[in-house]
């Protein structure tokens, strides 16, 4: 085997953080394990960065393929490769990873070294994911994540974080145990467990809607979908500032990449079956989310549910079933993945410095802490999609798209992105300038460069999405196109034969 | 009896002669060290010679032992096995002082009951070499020491014995259908004998009866209630065999009586089914309520068993293959857990899940090892637990069951809620005052031992898996469930014109 970097790239941002959290485990002191971690972070993103140029948009078949044997005797393979929509996630898992390092320098004071441990392995069971090409190696890395998950939020977490960890835990293994099912139910069909393999075949409608039905649970949950949602607030609220950014960031990303990698191509008759029901679904999530958002004091609890509404139009987008709705889906996902990973470094920032999230106490920290409050009110902006910031592009495409499909259905959306742009000025207002209860701030400081260094990647992706999305869109275009011809074939015209996508 | 034979029956010799030795030494007074080493050595030889005879085969004793590489896969468990429980039993706690060299001696008899069991392909041997390997356990429970308030292990060891000999005496009435029927004791013969009657009454009540005895090893509801009661009444070292070497002897003489229904037994996988569903809601359910760790690894024993079963329901190579598999995976696993119950518990002890708490700074290694164990047994990737399931899964769901696996899947999430909260003892909460648990070096190995083959198991099980499955296409125990006209083009993918199972209850 050659050892070109497209060979070996992506096995190399798989497990090099798993080699480098048992380097980490003989690291004695704890600023070397910071440095560490962040070098070995940091490292991994420069490099996945050729992965961009390298990646060619003009096909949708999957590229830097590995597909080699595993354990023959179950025929599980090891099938990596990513196609223009895992290549985003991909990015934004490396991008994120180095700032959560530097998010954690002074919030994380005990046990540092197992926290970095957690850190690396999560990176691994991240990046895989989005890469796997076989079912039964996404399934490993898509439940190996939660026990790191469950070990940030339970060891380093807040005063209720043994029951928020269990909960994330229970949650997500009940959702993912009938995805096993659906699993094994498909090999039985195809014979094989790669995923490509699974697209596109013949299987009855039936069938397809009972294996949409076990996707679908599972995946919901992850996203979290609006009556899977309970586990999120309390999870993102006792987590650590890290442990919240890599939740809000790439954990909610699986359950929509779930969607968009096999829900629409694997089951599109059942996809066309069932996309009113999940479309109502995203918009019940995306206004109930927003009035929740609106009546919390608990700053955390407030990004948190205004996760539950952005993430309601990502799947509004992905069931409109149109090119708008799912490039605009996919752009809200890397966009949420920027600015909620954002809003929690800053309301982390705030902790730091006040021990406390309300609202309340919160407010008038801008007046002592300008830089602090440019930072804020930008990601606050971005989180309502205000026009020239990333979000507005993302969901002014999925507005589009859901207005081809239905237009009375956006008549209740609107609402939602009134409630945002409520929600997010009230928390901007009352941190930024004080309420009328305004503590006093007069002794707290204003960023430090670390701080300032972790902020200013994402902001500066908040403005180039914003205003230049097109490298972006260049990506993802043909993907989303191909997804949507798999989708198409559930419609009862015709069905298009299988295509041999692995080489 | 030639040289290869003889070679061929070496592990089994070489056990024999530990058991006689340590006769010897129990002969003596206050010879505990000894009896450890000569044990600890036993062990040792056993593991080499049973990796030296691989890949040998002999037919012993006019047909009725067959030493064959199902029979040596087998063997080497043992022998890992037992190496692990005598690293795990280290001085032997809470065992009466004067009986420690005995308790050696019974350890190592049964290991060779088990290693003889495995080989047995004639009924008259088999039930010999069972009892042989399971009269010691029935004497090993009592010898927990006694003091106030403390004579639970009588109770335990006379319910272990009772119902121990209730199932044999149900598996011998079973068994004498089975030769009624075929006129004949030996195995294979009983096969091709039994294949034309397989269909009527009489030979359905012989196999469910004979399987009677099996289920008990294996603590399958309804032959579970000794498993609770003889874990929390020995003492955790003996509990710590019982839970592990003999369900794997019983998945592997089920193996045996199973395949004389195979390959498609519509009445005898039924009753496999409603036994395995039984046993998992059972021990899951039940488990969500304990207080006392080995009492909680008693039921959650059930519960996996119940697996393990699901795979039988097959009747098939693969099925088998699987069920090997996953209970090699449960040894490690379940001996994980109990490294940390002998370990953590205070003057041999049974350790209640409270008793846990802070573990991750008391003994930081014994914490990795018990979430390590714990979350393999819940059955999360990429331990062994995982691929285990997977397998046995993925067999049942080939022969159509969707319903079984539906539900065995749904007792995974419920079990998740129990292991979960063992972990949250171990890693959440704080010490308080419990002290910390100092390791000695044989402890650290073991538990190192025991990650590692959880991890590797789960991660590189493909030559395992591969050794496993041909060992039981050579002894023909049941069909090769791959259908022909499926031909993997070495891709992974498929040539056109494949044969599709459809599933059962999905497709209308």
């Amino acid at each position: 085997m050659s050892l070109s970097y497209n060979d070996t790239v992506l096995s190399l941002l798989i497990f090099s953080p798993l080699v480098a959290a048992l380097v980490a485990g003989f690291i004695r002191s704890e600023n070397g394990l910071r440095w560490f971690t962040l070098l070995v972070t940091a490292a991994l993103a420069v490099f996945s960065l050729p992965l961009y140029s390298r990646f060619d948009p003009s096909t949708a078949d999957f590229q830097f393929l590995i597909n080699s044997e595993w354990i023959p005797a179950l025929k599980i393979r090891y099938a990596i490769g990513i196609d223009g929509i895992s290549l985003l996630l991909v990015l934004l898992t490396t991008l994120i990873m180095p700032l959560c390092v530097l998010a954690s320098w002074r919030y994380i004071t005990t046990r540092v070294r197992e926290f970095m441990i957690c850190l690396l392995v999560m990176e691994t069971a991240m990046v895989g994911v989005f890469c796997a090409l076989d079912f039964i190696l996404f399934f490993v890395f898509w439940e190996a994540m939660l026990i790191p998950m469950a070990l940030l939020i339970g060891v380093w977490g807040g005063p209720r974080k043994v029951y928020a960890s269990l909960k994330f835990f229970v949650y997500t293994m009940s959702g993912s145990v009938f995805l096993l099912v659906a699993i094994i139910a498909l090999y039985v069909q195809v014979d094989s467990w790669s995923i490509p393999e699974m697209m596109g075949r013949p299987y009855s409608e039936g069938f397809q809607r009972w294996v949409f039905l076990a996707f679908f649970i599972s995946f919901a949950i992850k996203v979290p979908m609006f009556p899977f949602h309970t586990w999120l607030p309390a999870a993102h609220v006792e987590a650590p500032t890290a442990g919240s950014v890599l939740l809000a960031s790439i954990l909610l990303k699986m359950g929509t990449y779930g969607f968009v990698r096999f829900a629409l191509p694997i089951t599109p008759a059942a996809v066309q079956f069932f996309t009113p029901a999940i479309m109502w679904l995203s918009v019940i999530a995306i206004v109930y989310g927003g009035f929740t958002a609106l009546a919390q004091t608990d700053l955390k609890k407030l990004v948190a549910y205004s996760s539950v509404a952005h993430m309601g139009f990502a799947t509004l987008g992905i069931f409109a079933l149109n090119k708008a709705g799912l490039e605009g889906a996919v752009l809200v996902m890397i966009n949420h993945g920027i600015t909620t990973g954002a809003l929690f470094i800053v309301v982390g920032i705030i902790y730091e410095r006040l021990h406390t999230r309300e609202l309340d106490k919160t407010a008038g920290m801008g007046r002592n802490m300008p830089i602090f409050a440019t930072f804020a009110g930008v990601f606050a902006l971005s989180s309502l999609a205000f026009p020239g910031t990333n979000s507005f592009i993302g969901e002014f495409l999925v507005l589009a798209g859901g207005f081809q499909v239905s237009k009375s259905m956006m008549l209740f959306v609107v609402p939602g992105v009134v409630l945002a742009a409520a929600y997010m000025l009230r928390m901007l207002q009352r941190v930024a300038y004080g309420g009328t209860r305004n503590p006093d701030h007069s002794g707290v400081k204003d960023l430090c460069f670390r701080e300032i260094a972790t902020l200013t990647p994402l902001l500066v992706f908040v403005f180039w999405i914003g205003l230049h999305p097109a490298p972006f869109m260049r990506v993802m275009e043909t993907s989303v196109q191909k997804v949507l011809q798999q989708a198409q074939a559930g419609a009862p015209v015709a069905a298009t034969p299988p295509v041999a996508v692995l080489p | 009896m030639s040289l290869s034979n003889f070679m061929a029956f070496l592990p089994e010799l070489v056990v024999l002669t530990g058991a006689l030795i340590l006769f010897v030494i129990a002969l003596g007074e206050n010879r505990v060290r000894a009896a450890r080493l000569t044990a600890l050595g036993t062990a040792l030889a056993v593991l080499v010679t049973s990796l030296l005879c691989f890949g040998q085969e002999a037919t012993l004793f006019h047909g009725a032992y067959r030493v064959d590489l199902f029979s040596q896969v087998l063997k080497l468990v043992f022998a890992i096995g037992f190496l692990l429980i005598l690293l795990l039993s280290g001085g032997l706690t809470d065992i009466r002082k004067d009986v420690k060299p005995e308790y050696f001696l019974f350890l190592t008899l049964s290991v060779s009951g088990l290693l003889m069991l495995v080989s047995s392909v004639d009924i008259i041997t088999l039930v010999i070499a069972l009892e042989v390997s399971a009269f010691p356990l029935y004497l090993m429970v009592p010898m927990r020491r006694e003091r106030t308030g403390q004579r639970v292990q009588m109770e335990s060891a006379i319910k272990y014995v009772m119902f121990g000999i209730a199932a044999n005496g149900i598996m011998l009435f079973g068994m004498s259908y089975l030769v009624g029927l075929t006129g004949t004791t030996s195995l294979p013969q009983m096969m091709t004998r039994l294949q034309p009657l397989m269909h009527t009454p009489l030979a359905i009540v012989g196999l469910a009866l004979t399987f009677a005895g099996v289920f008990y090893k294996l603590a399958i509801f309804p032959f579970h209630f000794w498993t609770p009661d003889v874990y929390q009444g020995a003492a955790n070292e003996t509990a710590g065999l019982v839970a592990s070497l003999p369900k794997v002897g019983g998945v592997a003489i089920l193996i045996r009586f199973a395949s004389l229904a195979a390959p498609d037994h519509r009445v005898v996988a039924l009753l496999l089914a409603v036994l395995a569903v039984g046993s998992m809601f059972y021990g899951n359910l039940i488990a969500l309520q304990q207080k006392d760790f080995k009492r909680l690894l008693g039921f959650s024993g059930i519960a996996h068993a119940g697996y393990a079963v699901v795979g039988f329901v097959a009747l098939d190579q693969a099925g088998f293959s699987a069920a090997i598999y996953y209970i090699t995976g449960y040894l490690l696993m379940v001996l994980a857990c109990f490294v940390v119950i002998c370990r953590v518990s205070r003057d041999g002890l049974n350790v209640g899940i409270e008793e846990l708490a802070g573990l991750h700074r008391r003994a930081p290694l014994l914490a990795v090892t018990l979430a390590v164990g714990v979350f393999a047994l819940a059955g999360i990737p990429p331990f062994v637990g995982f691929m285990g399931k997977l397998a046995l899964l993925k067999a049942a769901l080939a022969k159509g069951y969707l319903v079984l696996v539906v539900i065995a899947m749904v007792n995974a999430a419920i079990a998740v809620y129990y292991y979960l909260c063992v972990v949250r003892e171990a890693w959440f909460r704080d010490p308080g005052d419990l002290p910390s648990i100092h390791l000695d070096w044989p402890t650290r190995t073991l538990c190192i031992l025991l990650i590692g083959g959880i991890l590797a198991l789960g991660i590189f099980p493909a030559r395992v898996l591969k050794t496993i499955s041909s060992s039981i296409d050579e002894a023909n125990l049941g069909p090769r469930s791959v259908p022909a006209a499926v031909i993997d083009d070495g891709r992974g993918g498929l040539v056109p014109g494949e044969t599709r199972h459809l599933v059962q209850g999905v497709v209308p």
